[in-house]
């Protein structure tokens, strides 16, 4: 029972690595860039909901759909001030641009908001009979925990999997998101708005960032300005775990990496539970050079 | 005069940049000397943050040699620092009764801190040089984090029959008068300071000399055929994992000699310093500085390490300020048009000084 | 183009180190300076310490405009041991006088060394490692592996006494047969409590049945850990860390239906002024701390006004602190006849003289005295949360 309880926690915080995956591996499939900033465009998200819901009062669906906007706003402009000027400069470059801009999004939280933690509402509960409420199922006579959130966070997860296959595979968007991944110039060629992609799929990217951290600040539910740093580490590690630049890479990567941390810690040790995930990713990288689905290119001579 | 005009180009850059680094050392050394001391020139942070500077402009040479002239992205260069640095500290306190000549005691512990690195980066490089790219980057992050978090866990004591090690739990029993080390994640709780402005310019020279012998020389330009086209560096029989490995062990090494400089100039150790962060920090100053470009990485460390504690003065602002600025200079150095703006503008700047003598920009 | 800009950059640079030192600008005001964490992942903390500390200097100098004054002025070390020796350099530069210390463990072992070799006067809220001040015995080995460094003071209760009082707590009431332990094993304060606790809990035989830690990596799902205190039984959870992740604990205890009683130690204190942190989840939660924001006693109602005031927030222990650090240096100083205009040596002998003789009473205790080895001795109040505030436990 133990087990099945810690596979089901794992699952649950594989699920939040998952969902920030997807935004990871999207802007780098397409814009071919880290973009390191991408956890702290989830911890502006946290904050927005967090303000429309607990401050004003706003429904939480009102709270995710106004953090959408902002985030979606804001990834569209860091893209246009900070990385589109360099579009041409080499990859690192825009790397270590794209690290100024978390420290930024980092500072700018602190002074505006600051450091004191602000506590996340628990947004998936159900109220008991006698008034209190409660935060998940319990099977087994109590033996066995199922969090709601961990279910939200996989439905959530599938959904946008599915819904941006199809969109980067049927849309007019998304095969031009594709060209451009293969290969700018050709796609230019081909009459592409290079540019107007790039920004979509930051746009994109952005909005799945705001899901993602409302998703995760439900279950995880400490915000500070520097909330986003680590899972964003995290992420980007499920997200080349699974092949980045692919999809359900990105979500399979995520849910195995919450698994195997978890485990880790159960059952070989709390202290090294961070070590042994990323020995894993190295093992796994060893053998399957691209990732777990990665498409592995063939070199041309 | 004749020698200098036969020179190549690298070698003028090279002998300039020994140049660099000694006029430096010989102003501060100037300035911080206690005959000027009283005027109050060098300001009691600038030098506290001598030893430190040194040792990231170290870390930086190192690390512009994998990502500059080998051409592979790190991410988990402060791996090989931490390594050094812990090392290097417990050979410092181990030998301390053995060489009791704090200098002798210095080098020793350099040098085996640089040899401890340069096993781990023979670990970590034969298995991780045969991936490319973003993955070899991903990889070397997870290094570093595993690194961080092995060290965080070991336990180190020292008592008259010698060092005691001990992993993930404490259950050293130590003879009276012995003492603890390495604490777990305690870190290292009190270090004799070694280090001097001294040492570390004569390991800036050092490290200086490593590399630019190592890339003036066959194996050295092998390894930037690498760099620059490897399918075609292999079809004329260059042995990739022997040059890959060669550059990144190196690399290693410097690092670590970089780690335990830092190390004994600091008054207490964690190994959360050497986390993702300090990682990126080197990063920052290799690729500011520029690719392969080594004096070029000694002033980006030496500026961005002496820059958030020069914007003190904005309090609050402090840390956006220093976002801001990174951001910007990123842009302003490698945006095209905003390039050929302040080309043109600095030899406008250099026409009028040397009356229209100027031949047209400066630019790279 | 390269080259001009970071040769701009340079020269920059070093006009502005040069022209921003030097500056012992004589105020007639005595210098106080501190260091914590104002920005990054601790800033919580040292913002608070930071903000108390103010509140004191201001009253101080609203009260005696024809005594000595004080000059306050805090600098940013980020968290970092090698970023604090800089803050505490820049102060130097800056003329300071006594030193706060740092806020934070491990930068305190760092700022200690400093200022001990510069003989310059230390006294931290809440940098309570051992090895801030030396000379204590390590509980684990015996050992004593750094050296007293005689300038520095505490204001806050040691770590060692922490754990082994709150072993002895527990053991006293009878608070658990069963208990489990969640540390963090990558900070100094944390593991320093830990340790000395464990010790502690063997010598009395309590029984300990599940001990696991979290790191700054780690510290947002605590659910293994709390699988393993709930299938070992525990009925009691010691949590010796700050509240921000306590807070979690709490909450995700809840979720996964475990509920033991809970004991924290004085890093727990902060728990209630959590922005939105439903403070159900903390009833019945038992803490070791100095400092009461719900005291009826007239000081400290008139702090919390005047933090909340200034602040927008509740103080926490960290602030009531450095509150206290600011009044403890205050009236040592003026006890001694320290003058503005003394040198940071000579204040020195004079406040660690008076500091190991004398009597101070403050928000976080009565009748504080401070041992020669840098302890402070006051006694910790056991406190119970009870509708979200706090009650004296006896």
């Amino acid at each position: 029972m133990s087990f099945l309880n810690n596979l089901i926690n794992g699952i649950g915080l594989g699920s939040v690595y998952a969902i920030i995956a997807l935004g990871y591996t999207m802007v780098y499939g397409i814009a071919k860039m880290l973009n390191f900033a991408h956890g702290d465009v989830i911890m502006v998200g946290a904050y927005v909901c967090f303000f429309a819901s607990s401050t004003y009062g706003l429904h939480p669906l009102v709270g995710v759909l106004l953090a959408m906007a902002v985030c979606t706003v804001l990834g569209v402009v860091i893209e246009r001030l900070a990385y589109k000027p360099l579009r041409q400069a080499p990859s690192l470059a825009v790397l270590i641009t794209a690290i100024g801009m978390s420290y930024f999004l980092q500072n700018a939280a602190q002074l505006l908001w600051t450091p004191n933690p602000k506590v996340f509402p628990a947004f998936f509960t159900l109220a008991n009979p006698d008034g209190t409420s409660r935060t998940g199922v319990d099977l087994f006579g109590g033996q066995l925990t199922v969090r709601f959130t961990t279910i939200v966070n996989l439905l959530v997860c599938i959904v946008i999997m599915v819904l941006l296959t199809w969109f980067t595979g049927n849309t007019k968007m998304g095969k031009a998101m594709r060209a451009c991944s293969e290969n700018k110039d050709a796609a230019r060629l081909m009459g592409i708005d290079v540019n107007f992609t790039i920004s979509i799929t930051f746009a994109i990217g952005s909005a799945l960032a705001a899901i993602a951290g409302v998703l995760f600040l439900s279950s995880y539910q400490t915000l500070v300005p520097t909330t986003g740093s680590m899972p964003g580490i995290k992420a980007f590690t499920a997200a080349v775990f699974g092949g980045i630049g692919s999809i359900p890479g990105a979500f399979l990567g995520g849910v195995l990496l919450g698994v195997i941390e978890i485990m880790a810690g159960a059952y070989i040790s709390t202290q090294l539970a961070n070590a042994i995930v990323f020995a894993v990713l190295i093992i796994t990288l060893l053998v399957r050079p691209a990732g777990l689905l990665g498409k592995q290119v063939r070199e041309k001579v | 005069m004749k020698t200098l005009k036969n020179m190549s180009k690298t070698s003028k850059t090279n002998f300039a940049t020994y140049g660099m680094v000694i006029v430096v050392f010989a102003v501060l050394q100037l300035l911080g000397s206690d005959l000027i001391q009283r005027g109050g020139v060098l300001s009691p942070t600038l030098k506290g943050q001598l030893v430190p500077i040194c040792a990231y402009v170290v870390m930086a040479l190192s690390l512009n040699l994998t990502v500059g002239v080998l051409g592979e992205l790190s991410l988990g260069h402060a791996g090989f620092m931490s390594v050094g640095a812990f090392s290097g500290t417990v050979a410092a306190t181990a030998l301390q009764n053995v060489i009791p000549s704090p200098g002798a005691r210095l080098l020793a512990a350099v040098v085996i801190g640089a040899v401890f690195a340069t096993v781990a980066g023979i670990l970590i490089g034969i298995p991780v040089l045969r991936l490319g790219g973003d993955y070899l980057a991903i990889v070397t992050l997870a290094f570093g984090q595993i690194i961080k978090s092995l060290i965080e866990n070991l336990y180190v004591g020292m008592d008259v029959n010698g060092l005691h090690f001990d992993f993930l739990e404490n259950k050293i029993a130590l003879a009276q008068g012995g003492k603890m080390i390495v604490n777990g994640p305690m870190g290292i709780p009190s270090i004799q300071k070694l280090s001097s402005f001294t040492a570390g310019f004569l390991l800036i020279m050092a490290a200086l000399f490593v590399i630019f012998n190592l890339t003036n020389s066959r194996s050295g330009r092998a390894i930037m055929a690498l760099r620059d086209n490897r399918i075609a560096a292999e079809s004329v029989g260059i042995n990739v994992t022997k040059y890959k490995l060669m550059a990144f062990v190196t690399s290693a090494a410097l690092a670590g000699a970089a780690g335990t400089l830092f190390a004994l100039g600091q008054n207490t150790l964690v190994a959360s310093k050497f986390d993702f962060n300090t990682s990126i920090l080197v990063l920052v100053f290799v690729v500011l500085g520029g690719l392969g470009r080594m004096w070029g990485s000694i002033i980006a460390a030496a500026a961005l390490t002496i820059l958030p504690e020069a914007l003190r003065q904005f309090a609050d602002y402090r840390m956006l300020t220093y976002a801001i600025m990174l951001i910007l200079v990123m842009l302003c150095t490698n945006n095209p048009t905003l390039k050929s703006f302040f080309s043109s503008l600095a030899a406008k700047v250099k026409g009028s000084a040397k009356k229209g003598k100027a031949k047209g920009g400066e630019g790279k | 183009m390269k080259k001009f800009l970071a040769l701009t950059m340079a020269a920059v640079m070093s006009v502005s180190l040069l022209a921003g030192c030097g500056g012992n600008k004589d105020s007639g005001k005595l210098k106080i300076g501190g260091a914590g964490p104002l920005t990054g992942g601790a800033a919580i903390y040292g913002n608070a310490a930071k903000n108390g500390a103010t509140i004191a200097a201001e009253e101080i100098n609203a009260a005696n405009p024809n005594g000595l004054q004080i000059e306050l002025r805090y600098e940013d070390d980020t968290h970092d041991p090698e970023k604090s020796v800089n803050a505490y350099n820049t102060l130097k530069g800056w003329g300071m006088q006594v030193f706060l210390g740092s806020v934070t463990s491990a930068p305190g072992v760092a700022t200690s060394v400093e200022a001990n070799a510069d003989h310059m006067f230390y006294l931290t809220p809440s940098a309570s490692s051992t090895d801030v001040l030396g000379g204590v015995v390590n509980p684990l080995t015996g050992t004593v592996d750094v050296e007293r460094k005689d300038t520095i003071f505490q204001m806050c209760f040691v770590d060692p006494n922490q754990g082994s009082a709150s072993a002895q707590y527990i053991f006293d009431q009878k608070l658990g047969d069963k208990i489990a332990v969640i540390y963090k094993n990558d900070d100094v304060y944390s593991t320093g409590v830990f340790n000395s606790f464990d010790a502690k809990a063997k010598e009395l035989g309590l029984n300990v049945v599940s001990v696991t830690t979290f790191t700054e990596d780690t510290q947002t799902d605590f659910s293994v850990q709390i699988n393993d205190a709930k299938a070992a039984g525990a009925d009691l959870l010691f949590l010796p860390m700050y509240y921000q992740p306590a807070s979690l604990i709490l909450a995700q205890s809840a979720a996964a239906g475990f509920a033991p009683k809970y004991f924290g130690i004085d890093g727990m204190d902060g728990i209630l002024t959590l922005e939105g942190f439903d403070t159900s989840l903390a009833e019945g939660v038992m803490l070791l701390t100095p400092f009461n924001a719900d005291s009826e006693d007239a000081a400290t109602k008139s702090f919390v006004e005047k933090y909340q005031a200034a602040y927008g927030d509740a103080p926490n222990q960290f602030a009531a602190d450095a509150y206290d650090c600011v009044y403890a240096i205050y009236q040592a100083a003026t006890k001694t006849g320290v003058t503005a205009d003394m040198s940071a040596s000579d204040i020195c002998d004079k406040l660690v003289a008076e500091f190991t003789s004398m009597t101070f009473n403050g928000l976080t205790g009565e009748g504080m005295t401070w041992a020669a080895d840098g302890t402070v001795t006051k006694s910790p109040k056991g406190m119970v949360i009870k509708d979200g505030a706090y009650v004296g436990m006896d």
